[in-house]
């Protein structure tokens, strides 16, 4: 009834003014700068980017930059389907898993005389059926998905090692396909970014994107306005699982050879890593995947900034848990500042 | 016109005969036989553990009363869940419970009906916003901008935005569970309003349950007291006055002070 009426309706003319500044410019410009975080975070890539060039020249070369690129994609895939988990008030550890398991099903299917193509579509579908598996687990015996997917993880693992024989092996080729799947040194970075813009247009403009947002933002909330919230979870996990088999198969062209311990949970760390530090809440309802993106794009110049110094891995894994408990911190006192906001 | 004025005339959209519902060895509602005319407030009020809230679980098919009868619309029904409830045009608005603080005002007021450019899949955003903005605006809602997170709204603009939505979705019942509870002055007014307006509107009946009787006798109709698990006190709010309503109350409890005196 209220449609037919509301569009005749005038527009309304008034729009009250932007509330007046209260704080000193400092505090109005941090807080601006965790408003825009992906923004903050692009601040903090260009910073290290001129640091590292001044520090070592090596920095902005070619080579480097491709190297740069290597460390980035698969894990800028995969953080794009975990951010769509975190907002929904979930995670996945077993992506490392599903990054293994992926390329083998390629590889098998394709040993059997199947096209390589078919190979790849194969190897998403079980990717989606382990999403699945790690939703209905997770939704339908309200098990943590922390503990669902730790289990996931390690039975994964052992499907990989099982039907690897432990064994690496060389990944076919075909046609065109390698080149558009990872040899070319530019495809793996093309496809991250195409994904990660894929995944921002799911999360910003569709209502698959909103109802992410309200299950992780108000679960009951979001239940009770009749949003399938069981539904909307199962499908992020399955988002997630295909983005990580995709990341592996991708990582298996550019690399020539698959290793069925390839897995494991770096590279999931590394993602969920990016994630939180381009302003995911873990605890659901906040995060864009842009920020994801950028990220895992600090991390990795980072990353790749101290190889190049000579930098040992222990300072930077002290400098990654460093970042990590400070953007966690930002995170929650964000969250504060957002509801101290209101009038 | 004249008809319309003959209590015959006027449907009750909802009326429930003996109600009973018992919580183990609690009896929350005992006997509750009451009904909602079309296009009225009804204040429902009574002291704490009268079963008020129980009573208005039961209407929005949250729990299933233990004998008696409801009627919707002169039907009788069984409220057997949430859905069912609003798919006879019953909707409750809890505080808080309501709204996605992550999301801007317009894209609550559209949860789950999100306007699309279909075929294409996209949100039509402009057209919610609008919408939205209109909505709000007839309803009298006051808030800076559609387009800001709930999470920066006060408690009160929270419930008005919750209470605009559920009409915006076609309720016809609305259920409201002390929407002024907790509320300042100035917050407590807004909700006034807003239920001022939808009155005058004429297209929603309202239950509300309130602890303030200033309030109740100010927006309702009609009021309701609720005592000991039946309806003890059914008087339109022209008729009544606060000081017999504080009265109704002191009764009870030096009733109460004198039944326990007894006992011991
Ligand atoms: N789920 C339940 N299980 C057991 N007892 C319950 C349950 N819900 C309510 N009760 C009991 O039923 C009685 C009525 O509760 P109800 O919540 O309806 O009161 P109320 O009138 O809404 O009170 P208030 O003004 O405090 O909100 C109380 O004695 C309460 O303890
Ligand atoms: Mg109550």
């Amino acid at each position: 009834m209220a449609e037919t009426i509301l569009s005749n309706a005038p527009m309304p003319e008034t729009e009250l003014p932007p509330e007046p500044v209260r704080k000193g410019f400092w505090s109005r410009l941090g807080r601006i700068f965790l408003r825009q975080r992906e923004a903050s975070i692009l601040v903090v890539a260009i910073v290290l980017v001129i640091y590292f060039q001044l520090s070592s020249s090596n920095f902005l070369t070619q080579f480097n930059i491709l190297t740069l690129f290597e460390f980035i994609s698969a894990t800028a895939i995969i953080a794009a389907g975990e951010v769509m988990l975190l907002i929904c008030g979930e995670i996945d550890i077993s992506v490392g898993q599903v990054f293994a398991l992926a390329p083998f099903i390629m590889y098998l299917v394709n040993q059997a005389g199947f096209s390589l193509w078919v190979g790849i579509v194969a190897a998403l579908l079980v990717s989606s059926v382990v999403g699945l598996l790690n939703g209905i687990v997770t939704v339908w015996f309200k098990i943590p998905s922390l503990i669902t997917t730790l289990g996931t993880q390690f039975l994964l693992n052992g499907i990989t090692l099982t039907i690897s024989m432990g064994e690496p092996v060389l990944t076919p080729s075909e046609g065109q396909i390698n080149q558009i799947m990872g040899v070319n040194p530019y495809s793996e970075i093309v496809w991250a970014i195409a994904v990660m813009l894929v995944v921002q247009v799911i999360l910003s403009f569709t209502r698959w994107g909103k109802h992410t947002v309200a299950t992780g933002g108000n679960q009951l909330g979001a239940s009770e306005a009749g949003v399938n919230i069981n539904r909307v979870k199962m499908g992020n996990f399955m988002l997630t699982s295909v983005l990580a088999g995709l990341a592996g198969i991708l990582e298996a062209f550019r690399i020539t050879s698959i290793s069925p311990l390839a897995g494991g949970t770096t590279i999931m760390f590394a993602a969920v890593a990016g994630a939180v530090i381009g302003g995911t809440a873990l605890s659901g309802g906040i995060g864009t995947v842009v920020g994801a993106f950028l990220g895992v794009l600090a991390l990795s110049i980072l990353n790749d900034g101290f190889t190049l110094l000579g930098v040992s891995a222990y300072t930077y894994d002290i400098i990654l848990g460093a970042a990590i408990l400070i953007a966690m911190i930002l995170n929650v006192r964000l969250r504060i500042w957002r509801e101290a906001g209101r009038q | 016109m004249t008809e319309a004025t003959l209590p015959i005339a006027i449907p009750d959209v909802i009326r429930t005969e003996h109600l009973v519902k018992r919580f183990g060895a609690v009896t929350a509602l005992r006997d509750v036989s009451m009904h909602l005319v079309k296009g009225e407030v009804l204040g429902l009020v009574g002291d704490n553990g009268a079963g008020k809230s129980t009573l208005i679980k039961i209407l929005t098919g949250f729990m299933q009363p233990g004998g008696g009868e409801i009627s919707v619309n002169g039907e009788e029904v069984k409220l057997r869940s949430v859905s069912y409830a609003r798919s006879l045009g019953i909707e409750t608005v809890y505080q808080d419970l309501a709204l996605v603080n992550e999301l801007s005002v317009y894209h609550n007021v559209f949860l789950n009906r999100e306007l699309r450019y279909s075929p294409l899949p996209f949100l039509n955003n402009r057209k919610m916003r609008e919408q939205a903005r209109d909505h709000l605006m007839k309803m009298g809602v006051n808030i800076p901008s559609v387009d800001l997170e709930v999470a920066k709204l006060s408690g009160g603009q929270r419930q008005s935005i919750a209470i605009a939505r559920a009409v915006y979705t076609d309720a016809k019942i609305l259920l409201l569970d002390e929407p002024l509870a907790a509320m300042g002055a100035k917050e407590a007014t807004l909700i006034l309003e807003l239920i001022h307006n939808l009155k005058a509107m004429g297209e929603v009946s309202i239950i509300m349950i309130a602890h303030n009787y200033a309030q109740v006798l100010e927006i309702c109709d009609r009021v309701n007291l609720l005592q000991h698990g039946t309806i003890t006190f059914d008087k339109p709010v022209a008729e009544t006055s606060l000081d017999e309503l504080n009265e109704l109350v002191m009764r009870e409890y030096r009733v109460g002070t004198t039944k326990t005196s007894m006992k011991s």
